[in-house]
């Protein structure tokens, strides 16, 4: 009940058109650099076809990083967590809210990206399959990287930049485990991905919720 | 109507480096009303922090070998906050902004009587951006009434408020004290609360 009314809040404020400036400029982003990789790099399909998987994974990270600027701050700044924990609402509690809403609001959208992405670099029906489900399995462990970083700097000033640079690191894991598994036979490249990604979400209301009560305490 | 709402003891209070004030005890009975004074940055918004629970008391040096203390905040019932965050989303109308909250609380059906105690009823439709800050505060003050909650704790609530408003806030806080709630207000501008205590942090210095 609770958790449903902060769902809706958040999905929302965060669905492209949500109030928040929610916007598909992510997407729009990540579609041009499939667009522009073949210029830049040169149009031989067999590259095109061996490295086009890499770089739909390093634009899906990148993406992944842009709405992470009003994710947090704005409704920190707005004294909305404040107002939950009067009510009995702990901060864990709004930040799993916000870590299912922040994966809906640009998951399933990248997914659908996906294929007009692999199309603009000629990938093979084989490539997009293991592509579409690394990513599957990886975008929620971006989302919750993205999200932690931006509880620990939203009280920051320039906290938003500083968000994009603390993200990347932090998801080398899931690149290379998921963009590695376009590169083997099996799915343990996939496997991995998935049980980094539910770890990460399993933690991240936790660490993202203690970041709030401390950016309290300044 | 009698017993204790709140209980708090020991009470310090240090921002980064800076004591702001220490030693402080509160008891105050169900309808009694504490009216917090003192001149800028003296701390009454911090310890109306902490008496919310959102800060913790600061740990002070109890007696000599005795180590580190840290005072506690009890209240008993819940307890609603108005402080200059108002905690509603700019970008939609001020209906949907505050159904949010009445939704959590469960009082959406109060919302249109309390937006029209508060003479707001007619902005319902407005995005709260566009607000001025008079309307900002008193669509506040409608999601404190929609809470329900036992005991209040405002910080400057009169701040952009006319002269009309201000004596429906007063009302509000007279009717909330006569249902035997608390009412904590810290304000600089002078406000009519029958039978207040009032306290100036400066008699409480670290």
């Amino acid at each position: 009940m609770v958790i449903g009314t902060l769902l809706r809040r958040d999905l929302a404020t965060l669905l492209p058109g949500g109030r928040r400036g929610g916007t598909l400029l992510p997407l729009l982003f990540f579609l041009a650099v499939a667009m522009l990789y073949p210029f830049a790099a040169g149009p031989e399909p067999q590259m095109l076809a061996r490295t086009g998987g890499g770089v739909i994974w390093i634009a899906a990270l990148l993406a992944a990083i842009l709405p992470l600027e009003r994710l947090i701050a704005a409704d920190l700044e707005a004294g909305i967590f404040d107002q939950l924990s009067l009510r009995g609402i702990s901060e864990e509690w709004a930040m799993a809210s916000r870590l299912v809403a922040h994966w809906l609001a640009f998951g399933p959208l990248l997914l659908l990206a996906t294929l007009p992405a692999a199309t603009l670099l000629g990938l093979s029906g084989e490539t997009v399959r293991v592509l579409l489900l690394g990513l599957l399995a990886g975008t929620p462990g971006l989302a919750a990287i993205g999200l932690a970083i931006a509880a620990l700097t939203a009280a920051l000033r320039q906290g938003a930049a500083l968000a994009g640079l603390m993200v990347i690191p932090l998801a080398i894991p899931i690149l290379i485990f998921g963009a590695g598994a376009l590169s083997r036979p099996d799915t343990a490249g996939l496997a991995l991905t998935a049980a980094i990604s539910l770890g990460l979400c399993a933690v991240t209301p936790f660490v993202a919720g203690a970041a709030i009560r401390a950016a309290r305490e300044g | 109507m009698q017993g204790a709402g709140l209980t708090a003891r020991e009470l310090y209070c240090r921002r980064g480096d800076r004591p702001l004030f220490g030693g402080l005890d509160l008891t105050l009975e169900r309808g009694e009303a504490l009216h917090l004074t003192g001149p800028n940055g003296i701390g009454k918004s911090s310890l109306i922090q902490i008496l919310a629970g959102l800060r913790k008391p600061s740990d002070f040096l109890a007696a000599k070998g005795e180590g580190f203390s840290r005072g506690f905040v009890d209240w008993s019932g819940s307890v609603a906050l108005l402080d200059g965050r108002l905690a509603l989303d700019e970008a939609v109308t001020l209906d949907r902004a505050l159904a949010f909250w009445t939704a959590l609380d469960g009082s959406e059906k109060l919302t249109s009587k309390h937006a029209e105690t508060l003479g707001i009823e007619a902005l319902m439709d407005v995005p709260v951006r566009y607000l001025s800050t008079g309307q900002r505060k008193r669509a506040g003050l409608v999601r404190l009434l929609g809470q329900q909650a036992d005991h209040w704790l405002l910080d400057e609530p009169l701040n952009g408020l006319d002269a009309d408003s201000v004596i429906v806030v007063e009302q509000l806080i007279a009717d909330h004290r006569g249902t035997g709630g608390i009412a904590i207000v810290a304000s600089h501008q002078p406000i009519t609360m029958t039978d207040a205590t009032a306290l100036d942090l400066r008699e409480y210095p670290w």
